[in-house]
């Protein structure tokens, strides 16, 4: 998207040598080792890495944004001036005015106890100086800069009366409201649906061609990499890999961690299960309704129809994914199919109707029906260890079991999932995500389920991690004739993992139909609209 | 806002009912009565009294008839203070109570929250770790301490102060019974603060604003004292309620004549009405003060409506 002026190239930012150190209670730990990085006018600079690659830090040091923990050294220069020797007040003269910068988290970014009006109108009237009444009018200028429908009313909107995308759209209209030289966006897409992520890097695109400003993209989605940036930064463990072109870097990646970021897709597709493969778990016309307020002197409560008449056939060794974004119902279809939730409608596991099954009648079933979960920080205890964790599961299914032989089963599960069976006396914390994500696997498999509900289980981890974990999971259901719903709504993941998929918005179903097609012929509009948004981030796998 | 009001005073009917209830039947299980005390007493003149205040009829008739007299305004008379209702009592104890009370809760608040929000712009520096030490200390020594060291210090040694009374209200006569009761709720209130504090400073939007280039002022007071105000507020209702209906040992120690000594004075001696006034009394502050402090959490959190 840069249009940077090809002659002289004037570097407005300059990074030397910076090294970012934490105190932690474990010592000293060096998330940035000695990196140089140059950002000139005008144009896209992207720094890609994985979590914990140090790239976020290296921005929040040049911002002194760092937590009190954390100290900076090396340069960080601004057109000749060193950012970290400046005294604050210096400092103050030179964020949110000449640099400025957007976040990950668009719904916990602004501040909740003041109008989207007072919070844009503070810095225009501290850097510029203007009266309440202009600084109101640059407001209003700023909100349909980034295209808020109806400004008005929206300056007088809490942030928690927003949609994600739009606090996204406040946020980076507070940080363009006194024009400044760079932009720092710090992964400012990924915590929205990818419709919205794809209209939000549209913004800065048109943002950026009118207004002229550099850009540095902080990211780990390589889709946004290829189709933005001029430049390139690969980070790993706190160095700079790998620089250069975006186009010369991914057609001609020198760096192995590079080639590995680039290979790192999910791949490979699933064959559906063989046409007289019995059907498991079934709903029909499955619905939940959620009951919002009301109660005692409370008045009529609002009704939400998160699942609506929904009808699912799982077949054995079968993939569904459930496609959707945040909102559509898709987890809690797979909540109610598992009867965790009440819903209406029949849902029938093997040949017996559920529908009715209380806690009581749930529980020896529960054992062929597992759930995974999407946060592999908090579904495990923290107090257990792993062994504990992953055997829990058998004290209530195979109460007969000796704690000897609960052992010997617990070390099968964890080499099933390619963890050392020694990390049973070890406690969740001291895991990675994607190490925590195969304990939450192997709790669940040691229980040798028909049925496991995956809920978002890639989401939370790094590219190369959800291969693995991909990967993993593949080799689970061939093993063991397993039938998997794959609840997500990254379509990357969902394509290399089912072999059906059902796309869901608003509680209902848009489409359905075997992988291939979807992918290929999506007849629906909401359909297209979820392919095109994500489809950047899928098309440029290289052959290595 | 005002629906919601009259919803929640609606509400207090029933547990105002409840509080009355229990508190009448629990009194009368313990054992004695209240002219037991009373040496000297000729069986027949007990009976007599006994009979005045229709402590002979069944139980129930009796609560029937505190509930009749409760809904008609009157508490009934004080048994062990036979020349006052209950209601002259509180007239005339209350307001001191209410002035000492309101006094001490002000100046935590004030000091409490200054404190806290010092300490948690300087964590794990000095003045954090003397905040904490000085809140531990104020938390940790009762008041039957601190008071007569301040009776001790200021009153007697330095003479600054008087070392009791009411004085008819004056100024210097309310300094020492308010810092006593002042001193651990500026301690509770620090600690709260603190927390709530750092917590608020590590949150996404004032990253935000420091990223705009926001004055330190308007990070710390506009963005981050807002929201961390909030846990200082809902433990301002029950505090309140609690300060506002006297303490025993502070008017104790300073013989201040408020209400505080009348629970448990009432309680030991089995003045049944006075023990189910101070009841009722309590409950209503408690009840008021909750609403307000929850109307008031609207007022600084948008997010929070009652419509």
């Amino acid at each position: 998207m840069g249009t940077a002026d090809m002659t002289a190239p004037e570097t407005i930012l300059s990074v030397k040598d910076l090294r970012v150190r934490f105190q932690t209670l474990d010592g000293t730990v060096e998330a940035v080792k000695g990196i140089n990085i140059k950002v000139n006018a005008g144009e896209t600079v992207a720094v890609v890495g994985e979590s914990g690659s140090g790239k976020s830090q290296t921005m929040m040091a040049a911002m002194s944004l760092l937590s009190s923990n954390g100290e900076a050294t090396g340069q960080v220069d601004y057109r000749g001036r060193n950012l970290l020797e400046m005294t604050k007040s210096e400092l103050n003269k030179v964020r949110g005015r000449k640099i400025s910068m957007i976040f990950q988290e668009p719904m916990t970014s602004l501040d909740p106890l003041y109008t989207i009006g007072n919070q844009l109108m503070e810095p225009i009237r501290r850097h510029r100086g203007l009266s309440a009444p202009a600084a109101r009018e640059e407001a209003l200028k700023l909100l349909r800069l980034v295209h808020i429908p109806d400004p008005e009313r929206r300056m007088k909107s809490y942030p928690h009366e927003m949609s994600g995308g739009q606090r996204q759209r406040v946020m980076i209209a507070m940080a363009l409201a006194n024009d400044p030289d760079i932009l720092i966006a710090d992964e400012p897409t990924t915590a929205l649906d990818v419709t919205i992520q794809a209209q939000i890097l549209m913004l800065l695109a048109e943002l950026q061609r009118k207004l002229g400003m550099a850009i540095v993209f902080i990211t780990h989605d390589l889709g946004i990499v290829r189709r933005f940036a001029d430049r390139v930064y690969v980070m790993r463990q706190g160095e700079v890999v790998e620089e250069g072109q975006a186009e010369a870097l991914f057609a001609n990646p020198q760096h192995a961690y590079t080639r590995m970021l680039l290979a790192a897709e999910p791949t490979g597709s699933k064959a559906p299960p063989p046409a007289n493969s019995p059907v498991l778990l079934e709903g029909r016309n499955v619905e939940v309704v959620f009951k919002i307020g009301g109660g005692f002197l409370g008045g009529e409560p609002l009704m939400l129809r998160a699942v609506d008449k929904i009808s699912v056939r799982l077949k054995r060794n079968q993939t569904i994914g459930i496609v959707g974004e945040s909102g559509s119902g898709k987890s809690t279809l797979g909540r109610a199919l598992l009867r965790l939730l009440p819903s209406d409608g029949v849902i029938r596991f093997g040949d017996r109707d559920i529908s009715e099954a209380d806690r009581q009648a749930m529980r020896p079933l529960r054992r062929e029906l597992q759930l995974v979960f999407q946060d592999p920080f908090g579904s495990l205890s923290p107090r257990m260890t792993v062994g504990q964790v992953i055997t829990e599961g058998l004290l209530v299914h195979e109460p007969s079991l000796t704690g000897k032989q609960r052992d010997q089963r617990a070390v099968e599960a964890l080499r099933e999932v390619g963890l050392d069976p020694n990390a049973r006396n070890r406690y969740p914390h001291e895991f990675s995500g994607g190490q925590r994500q195969r304990i939450a696997i192997a709790r669940a498999m040691i229980l040798m389920p028909k049925v496991v509900v995956l809920d978002e289980p890639t989401s939370a981890l790094d590219r190369s991690v959800q291969k693995q974990i991909v990967e993993l999971l593949r080799k689970l259901q061939a093993d063991h004739e397993l039938s998997y719903l794959f609840i997500s709504h990254d379509l990357a993941v969902v394509r290399a993992m089912a072999d059906y998929i059902i796309v869901m918005k608003q509680g209902k179903i848009v489409e359905e139909g075997p992988t291939q097609e979807i992918f290929d012929n999506p007849r629906e509009a909401y359909t297209q609209t979820l392919m095109n948004a994500a489809i950047d981030s899928t098309r440029f796998r290289i052959s290595a | 806002m005002l629906r919601y009001v009259f919803r929640r005073l609606l509400t207090a009917i029933p547990t105002l009912f409840v509080i009355v209830t229990v508190a009448f039947f629990l009194i009368r299980v313990a054992p004695g009565g209240p002219f037991n005390q009373e040496r000297g007493l000729s069986p027949e003149i007990r009976a007599n009294l006994e009979a005045q205040f229709g402590l002979n009829d069944p139980l129930w008739l009796q609560y029937v008839h505190y509930l009749g007299n409760l809904l008609r305004g009157s508490f009934g008379p004080s048994y062990n203070l036979p020349d006052f209702t209950v209601t002259e009592l509180f007239a005339k104890g209350l307001p001191i109570s209410v002035q000492i009370g309101t006094s001490a809760l002000v100046l935590a608040l004030l000091l409490g929250s200054i404190l806290g929000t010092i300490a948690a712009l300087n964590q794990n520096k000095l003045a954090d770790y003397s905040v904490i030490a000085l809140a531990t200390a104020g938390s940790t020594i009762p008041t039957f301490v601190t008071a007569p060291v301040i009776q001790l210090v200021f009153g007697l040694s330095w003479k600054l102060l008087p070392i009791g009374g009411w004085g008819d209200g004056a100024l210097i006569n309310k300094v020492g019974p308010v810092l006593t009761l002042a001193l651990p709720q500026i301690a509770i209130v620090a600690r709260l603060m603190r927390g709530s504090m750092i917590e608020s400073l590590r949150s996404h939007h004032i990253r935000t604003a420091r990223a705009l280039g926001l004055s330190d002022w308007s990070v710390v007071v506009k963005h981050a004292l807002r929201g961390a105000v909030l846990p200082i507020v809902s433990f301002t209702g029950p505090a309140a309620a609690a300060l506002l209906t006297g303490s025993i040992i502070v008017e104790t120690i300073f013989s201040i004549p408020g209400v505080g000594r009348y629970f448990v004075d009432a309680a030991l001696n089995r003045d049944y009405t006075l023990v189910m006034g101070t009841v009722v009394v309590i409950a209503l502050f408690t009840i008021v003060f909750n609403l307000i402090v929850d109307l008031l959490y609207a007022v600084v959190d948008p997010r929070v409506r009652y419509d």
